[in-house]
């Protein structure tokens, strides 16, 4: 299963390039002239984020910098502990959803401290793997489309990604217990 | 909220940083802060030039609208109020595929494009429709086939099987998922738009 899995994530991209153009080839239509048409959107695109992505990195950069991220995290810990919850992941729980980068550091640090195979790196990885940066999504999302309300986005993300999380932690006990 | 956390992040850092006795920090943090910021967006650049290239492809060859056509049952039910063959349902199933066949960064473009499309079906151009908090909602719970970034650094840790997360990895985020859909639907059938907004 995991080689076929494998396989399709080696193939998928390559083949989507070659299968698009030849088909659109196939159906007339001017292949080179249509990328770059569209490939200018891209420019734009990209560069319109830039200040939605620099305000959220200032500011998730001062609160960790800080040491402040690290006193939030010391007030939950007895209360995770409580409940069973090994607590050197509790600190992903608050990266996770604000910094792919910050969380994907966090967990090979977790890996490399604990070992992959122990319950800790197993649950950081699946914890890692099974949820995604909701405030990146978000910003870069509605920032490329000048959205300033997210309605209800943030809540439904983040109540996911809470479920992502716990699901993430029995589902690893359940499994290699 | 995005606000509220925002001004909370900068507050308290600045308080801690203050009560620490190094303030600093807080001026080092922003200017690094504001580095990396530009430089993920540069980085997307490159990304975004080539899929949206490929995808306008796509797009003039018909290949979008039939996409969204075959797998239209599913989106429907998600995306109640999106016109039938409206590009934007095209947009949002090539960005779900992507996201489950774990291509993250091609992924991107693609939600992008599918939310300029749902911005253009939205009556009040700076809130959130109801079709982009869903669009949000799937990309955030993250539908992941294969972990390959976590895959690669348990193997460069020695570990005795570094594909044995795929399976947990796999339910997890199918639970979150089922739990991003339910609540966004909980959610949709409480907001009470000003006027309806439709999508």
């Amino acid at each position: 299963m995991y080689d076929f899995v494998n396989l399709i994530s080696a193939w998928a991209i390559p083949v989507i390039i070659v299968f698009i153009p030849l088909y659109a080839a196939y159906r007339k239509v001017p292949v080179y002239e249509s990328f770059v048409d569209g490939a200018k959107d891209g420019f734009d695109t990209a560069i319109r984020i830039i200040p939605h992505l620099v305000g959220m990195m200032v500011a998730i950069s001062v609160f960790r910098a800080s040491g402040a991220m690290d006193l939030f995290i010391g007030w939950l810990k007895p209360l995770c502990e409580e409940i069973g919850v090994p607590s050197e992941i509790i600190p992903l729980a608050f990266l996770r959803p604000i910094t792919g980068a910050g969380s994907l550091a966090f967990t090979t640090d977790l890996i490399s401290q604990f070992g992959p195979d122990s319950m800790v790196g197993r649950i950081a990885s699946t914890i890692q793997g099974s949820t995604d940066t909701t405030l990146y999504v978000i910003t870069v999302y509605f920032g490329a489309i000048g959205i300033r309300k997210a309605g209800y986005a943030l809540k439904v993300g983040l109540i996911s990604d809470a479920v992502g999380f716990i699901a993430s932690i029995v589902v690893c006990y359940l499994v290699f217990m | 909220m995005v606000n509220f956390i925002w001004l909370f992040f900068i507050v308290a850092g600045f308080v801690v940083a203050a009560f620490q006795g190094r303030i600093e920090l807080v001026t080092e943090a922003v200017f690094d802060g504001a580095k990396s910021g530009v430089t993920v967006c540069f980085g997307l650049i490159s990304i975004m030039v080539f899929w949206l290239g490929v995808m306008r492809i796509a797009e003039d060859a018909g290949l979008l609208q039939a996409m969204a056509r075959l797998l239209s049952p599913i989106v429907r039910w998600l995306f109640p109020g999106i016109p039938r063959n409206h590009p934007a349902l095209g947009y949002i199933m090539s960005n779900m595929s992507a996201n489950i066949f774990g291509l993250g960064n091609a992924a991107t473009p693609m939600g992008i494009k599918a939310m300029q499309e749902l911005q253009r079906l939205n009556p009040h151009k700076d809130i959130a429709s109801p079709a982009m908090c869903t669009l949000l909602a799937l990309n955030t719970a993250s539908i992941t086939l294969v972990p390959t970034t976590l895959i690669a650094i348990r193997m460069s840790y020695d570990s005795a099987n570094p594909a044995e997360i795929v399976g947990t990895t796999l339910i997890a985020t199918f639970i979150s998922t089922l739990a991003a859909i339910l609540v966004d639907k909980w959610y949709r059938k409480r907001y009470t738009p000003i006027p309806p907004v439709k999508g």
